[in-house]
């Protein structure tokens, strides 16, 4: 299958750099899935799993909060302002997160700012009650 | 002339000295190949931002754009973010950093504008404050961070754009010095309001699609840039503290290393030259006899 190349890059490191089949994104207008040859497309991303396609029966799946996807002809690079592996990822952390959200969302006094930050928090709520019921299943 | 027990007491103090500049010159190795790996790490992220955000900076343009990127449209308030180590026995590290913002502010006075800082770390506010007292609003300590990171950026960033928000400035600078390598480190000053947008970046000519529109985008990657590019400062900071202290820690031990040299020579002439006239005592007491 036509591959394309990838990275997934956090701003402490680069998580995932290498050709893949596909990519699923969380944008914020929904999920969206990229495979080789897609139009150029700037788009930002909520919180949630991004799933790389590898090969035809191995797949990988990190977890993202906030950032942009940048699509182009020569690569496809997420920018994620958080990134995690799936297997790092519990609900412990994810309360973590919206915690420091909740104090950001306390702190902030724009209001432009304020629906940001409240637009977020409830991503990643959203996110956790999600994930909670992957694990159960 | 100092007696034998005097330079016995200097040459062991100086052996202590000795033991532990080297000691802080392989806590500092070891704490720089762990710096740098985090620089080096940060440069990808730092580096594509730049691009995506050259390549959307060019489709807006004049009064649309917003202020991080177009300015508040005059530059009479300057605000410089010093970036400094939090402990010193750096070389010339910290000192550099603070001369660099200091000619800089200097220069803008001339011109007639104001200077504002904000000092993130303990060693430049302390440069800073015989000068530049009353011109100082915050100092930022992070000090008890081990691993800087970026929730420590956002912080930083954070305050940069509250104040900014309040029109307390026009024009932010971020001082901060460049790793280059162990024993190069290049204070750097680089402007962050309103955004740098580098120049000859190429921008792809294919159209992108926006989801959603590009002023959104830029709404929210602006601030996230600022953050990205306090990282990499405080990050590049972090690696060139270490070089710093790596080297001047080095040179320090070989001085020592000297001095014990030279006085442990001086030790032995002066031990000799005591037994050479207790001998000559005995031998004419001797012959007199």
């Amino acid at each position: 299958m036509a591959t394309f190349k990838f990275e997934l890059v956090s701003p402490e490191r680069i998580l995932f750099s290498g050709d893949v089949i596909s990519v699923i994104v969380p944008s914020v207008e929904g999920e969206l899935t990229v495979l080789a040859g897609h139009a150029p497309l700037v788009a930002t991303l909520k919180a949630g799993i991004v799933f790389i396609q590898t090969t035809d029966s191995n797949g990988k799946e990190f977890f993202v909060n906030g950032g942009l996807v940048e699509v182009n002809a020569a690569a496809t690079t997420i920018l994620a302002e958080q990134g995690r592996f799936i297997e790092d990822v519990d609900v412990a952390v994810l309360d973590q997160e919206i915690l420091t959200a909740e104090t950001k969302l306390a702190g902030s006094h724009d209001e432009e700012e304020q629906k940001r930050l409240r637009e977020a928090l409830i991503q990643l709520e959203e996110f956790k009650h999600v994930f909670q019921q992957r694990k159960a299943a | 002339m100092p007696s034998l027990k005097d330079l016995r007491n200097r040459i062991a103090s100086v052996k202590a000295t000795q033991k532990i500049t080297k000691a802080m010159q392989m806590v500092a190795a070891a704490k720089l190949r762990r710096a740098q790996a985090a620089a080096e790490a940060a440069r990808p992220y730092a580096e594509r931002m730049e691009t995506v955000l050259a390549s959307l900076a060019s489709g807006v343009t004049g009064s649309s754009a917003p202020r991080l990127i177009g300015g508040t449209g005059s530059d009479k308030v300057h605000l410089l973010v010093v970036c400094t180590a939090e402990r010193g026995l750096c070389g010339a590290f910290n000192s550099s950093i603070a001369r660099l913002a200091r000619e800089k502010a200097l220069a803008l006075r001339a011109e007639g504008k104001t200077v504002k800082f904000i000092c993130v770390g303990k060693k430049g506010y302390d440069i800073l404050r015989r000068q530049f007292e009353k011109d100082i609003l915050e100092l930022i300590d992070l000090r008890e961070f081990k691993q800087i990171g970026y929730v420590n950026a956002e912080v930083v960033a954070q305050n940069i754009l509250t104040r900014f928000a309040a029109g307390e400035f026009d024009v932010a600078t971020l001082f901060f010095s460049k790793f280059k390598s162990v024993i190069s480190q290049i204070p750097t000053a680089q402007r962050i309001i309103p955004a740098e947008i580098p120049e000859g970046t190429k921008t792809t000519d294919a159209v992108y699609d926006y989801e959603p529109d590009e002023n959104e985008i830029l709404e929210t990657l602006l601030p996230r840039n600022l953050t990205v590019q306090v990282l990499r400062g405080l990050l590049e900071n972090a690696a060139s503290e270490q070089g710093a202290r790596m080297s001047a820690m080095d040179s320090a031990t070989r001085n020592a290393g000297e001095m014990i040299k030279k006085q442990t020579q001086l030790y032995n002439r002066s031990r000799q030259a005591m037994i050479t006239k207790e001998l000559i005592e005995i031998i004419s007491g001797a012959e007199a006899l």
